[in-house]
This record gives C-alpha cells, structure tokens and sequence, in this order.
C-alpha cells in the first residue's frame, strides 16, 4: 500500500474510533439527577413518553471495552495503514510457521523411510499405512479406493504391469507419469474387414472364441503391422507400455466391439506427472504401498 | 448538535447515517482498487480462451459452483491436499468470481492438469464410473449439445471492455475456435486450466 493510502486508513481509522468515543461521553455527559430519574425528554408521540434515563452500565462499559479491543487490536496485528503491528502476524506468515511445524513432525519420518529400499518397507505396517494415505488423497480418484482400478485404469492389486511391476519403474511412473498412445489403424490394416480380422485374432492369443478363418488372416496383419509394439507373440512390451494381449486382462474393454473401437480409433491413455506436486520422500512411500498390494501375495519382493 | 437539527432533517440525518456506515468500506475496500498485489495479474496469468470462456459459462450454469469452491485457503492442510494457497492476482480477469464458498466436492482452484482429459469426461457423464464412492451428479447430456459460437465473441467483447485484454484476433477467432464442439470438450478445457498459470506453484 502506498504511503498516502496509508494516511488515508489511519485518518478513517483514527476518525471511528474517536467517532465512537465521542458519541459515548457525549451522551454520558447528560448529566441526571437520580432522583429525578424518569424525566421525559418532551418527546410525547400519542401519549407514549421518551423518558431521558442514562445508559445502563453493563452496555456503556461493555461500549467501553470495544475501544479499548479496538486500540489493543490495531498495536498487535496488521491493519493500521501499514503499520504491521507488533506481532508481524501475516496469513502468509502463519502458513509457513504451519507447514514448517508439519515439516518439523513429519519430515524425519519420511526421510528415514526414504533411507530404507522398497522392498524392506513391506514389513513396516506404518510405512505402508503412510503411503496408502497419500493413495487413497489422490490416486483413488482413477485407480479407486480398493486400487483395483476399473475400465481404462489400471488395476494395481494384480501381476500385470503395463511398465514394470519392479519398485523403481513404479517410483518412475509416478514421478513422471505415462503416456500411452495407440493410433487408430483402420486404413492401415484394410478398413472394417481388416479391423474384424485382427480382432478375431487378438481374442484367439486370450484362448477366447474366435472365428478361425478370420483369426488367420488377422495373424498376418498382426505379424506385419501390431508386432511393432505387441510384439509378435502378443505379450506386449513393457518398455513402451504396450498391453500383454494374451492374458485375459482388458483395460480398455474386452468385447469384441470395445477390440474393434480401439482398433478404429486409437486409444489415448495417461498418468499425470506427479513430479511437482509430491516430494521425492512421498512418492517414495506411495510406491511402496503401490508394490505392496501384489508383492503381499507372493510373500514379500 | 443538537440532537433536534438531525432529528427533523430527514435529508441531513441520511447523510449521516450514509457517512458512518461507509466509512468501513472506505477503509478495508477503497485502497484495495489500487493495490498492486489485488489488481495486478501473477505473471505468466493469460485470458481464458475462447473454448475455455464457453466452458466457464458451462460451469456457471451447471451449477458447479455450489458445490465446489475454487480458493485454496493459506492453511496446512488445504495446501497440503490442493496446492499453493490462491492468490489474488490469479483471480483478476474473473468475471465473476467463481471462488464458491461450499465444498460439497473438493476444491477445483488448482484442478487444471491433474487428470486426464478422458477422466473428466468419463467423470462427467457418470462420477460413480471412476469414482464409485462420488455423490455428483452425472451430465450426461453435455456430450450432446454442441456450441454454436453465437455469442462468444459477444461475451469476449464484453470481458475486454472490464479489462480482461483479449486482443481483436482473439474475438475474430472465436466463433470459428468454439463451433461444433461439444460443451464436455469446453467444460473440460476450461478445468484443465485452472490453477496452472502461477509459476513454482503446486
């Protein structure tokens, strides 16, 4: 605030106050006699008297003590111009003193978690039950509170990793997060016939019912064209995030119709990038939550 | 004075009664129109788009508002959960306000970026699909209607004349920028940037 719009408050500041102070001795210097309590004012509406009697003690001391809170008030915190009171109170200031009391009680925990490698925090419930806290604040919006996630989102209770299930690659996933992208392919692999081909041939890797005829012709579109990135067996490859398609595990839909719309039009997947909105130490915990839930199964790593 | 004067000067006691009840607002609002740290925009601050003005507009008469605010509060746990706390100069091209003052749903100042933009979508027609223990409304039939531009240029036009500085390419473009898109894409575009513009902010 500039130096005139500080005098300017301080006047409107300095004004009320000796305003209100005024008012009150004004009116408490009518000075009445007790005994002649009761006095009209001559004011007389309809018969009905103003009588002139002093005001109560209660609310002149309690008028009294409103200035008085005032004053105090305006010497301890910020609002007198720019004086900044004697405290230095700031709402900026108050939340650096909060965070760095949350930094000061939790910060040590989370550096010594940070110490210990993933696999060793399995065993140490708090870690875990720390880490799932940061999970279900924000990565249960897509992946779900139960972290089994749901159509397009990954389920991470289960053995299967679009990038790598090891603690690193998770850290990495979470930190940076993921693209996936599968463009559409109808023109490439000859229009409606072609994505019905390549289908029946994806839902054979599976083991699941196909249509034989099809399925073999699919198989050389596959070979030629989805092996790319699929890898001609099928098992996908986790340096790009392509899904293992011989499992029966579908995260974007495993009908016939949900094959064929990927295979139409392309599927667009991400994972938001987490760098800038958890430290090192956090991630460090959520991804050993995160490698918990399927390396439990296996009795630990 | 005499208590008589103002008493039968209906005129005089209305100024008065005006003065002393504007002199709080003289104070704690006035100095604020000339605050640098209230009317200036945070650096890297742009206007909304116009794909992004229409799904504002989207917002406002869907009624997000009323159950999410848009206004991170200088306390721990807010920033904690949401990011760094708003700020003023964020805010100073919004016209309204939007900052809400009822968190039914989480805050959304800073949701820009957080989610994909198939989320938001697949979030918006049904909540429960992503989020089964969600008690939002779905809408679906923002994948159905379509924006016609009409009067976004319109809008543009009148956001540049309370300062919001839109450039006269910008309100050429707009019709052309919003037309045959669905109001889900809008909506989205407009979420996506809430909140990024403040540099070394969470």
């Amino acid at each position: 605030m500039s130096t005139g719009w500080s005098v300017y408050v301080i006047a409107l500041i300095v004004l009320n106050i000796a305003g209100c102070a005024w008012l009150l001795l004004a009116n408490r210097s009518v000075q009445i006699d007790p005994r002649e309590k009761g006095q009209s004012t001559g004011h007389d509406f309809d018969g009905i008297e103003e009588l002139n009697n002093p005001l109560p003690a209660w609310w002149t001391w309690l008028f009294v003590m409103t200035i008085v809170f005032a004053v105090i008030y305006f010497i301890l915190y910020p609002g007198f111009g720019n004086f900044p009171g004697v405290l230095g109170w700031t709402s900026a200031g108050q939340h650096e003193a909060e965070v760095a009391r949350a930094e000061a009680a939790y910060g040590p925990i989370f550096a010594r978690y940070f110490k210990t490698p993933i696999p060793e925090l399995l065993d140490d419930e708090r870690a875990i039950d720390m880490g799932g806290r940061i999970f279900a604040q924000r990565c249960s919006t897509c992946h779900g509170s139960d972290a089994r996630g749901g159509r397009n989102y990954p389920n991470l209770t289960d053995d299967d990793w679009l990038y790598g299930g090891d603690p690193e690659t998770i850290v990495k996933t979470i930190t940076y997060g993921r693209n996936g992208m599968m463009p559409p392919f109808a023109a490439v692999i000859g229009g409606d016939e072609g994505v019905k081909d390549v289908t029946e041939y994806v839902l054979s890797l599976s083991g699941r019912e196909h249509d034989a005829e099809r399925a073999e012709r699919g198989r050389q579109t596959f070979v030629t064209v989805c092996s790319a990135c699929h890898m001609p067996t099928g098992t996908g490859n986790q340096a790009i995030g392509s899904p293992n398609l011989t499992d029966d595990i579908w995260l974007h839909g495993g009908r016939r119709e949900d094959i064929e719309r990927a295979l139409k039009n392309g599927i667009t997947s991400q994972m938001p990038a987490h760098v800038d909105m958890y430290t090192p130490e956090q991630i460090h915990l959520v991804a050993a939550y995160v490698y918990s839930l399927s390396a439990k199964k296996h009795g630990g790593g | 004075m005499k208590l008589d004067v103002v008493e039968k000067n209906i005129g005089l006691m209305l100024g008065l009664v005006i003065f002393v009840i504007s002199l709080g607002g003289l104070a704690e609002i006035v100095p604020l129109f000339y605050q640098d740290s209230v009317v200036k925009p945070v650096p890297g601050l742009r206007p909304l788009t116009a794909l992004e003005l229409e799904g504002r507009d989207i917002y406002i008469r869907e009624g997000c508002v009323g159950c999410h605010s848009q206004m991170i509060r200088p306390l721990q746990a807010e920033t904690e959960r949401y990011g760094h706390y708003s700020l003023a100069g964020e805010s100073v091209w919004d016209h309204p306000f939007l900052f809400g003052s009822k968190r039914t749903g989480p805050d959304l100042a800073r949701v820009g970026k957080r989610y994909s933009d198939e989320w938001h979508r697949a979030h918006l027609m049904n909540p429960r699909d992503v989020v089964p223990e969600s008690n939002m409304p779905g809408f679906p039939w923002l994948a159905k209607n379509e924006l016609d531009g009409e009067y976004t240029a319109a809008k543009m036009r009148a956001l540049r004349a309370v300062g919001v500085p839109y450039t006269d390419a910008d309100i050429e473009g707009a019709k052309e920028a919003v037309e045959g898109k669905t109001e889900v894409v809008a909506l989205i575009a407009y979420l996506q940037q809430l909140g990024t513009h403040l540099q070394g902010g969470k």
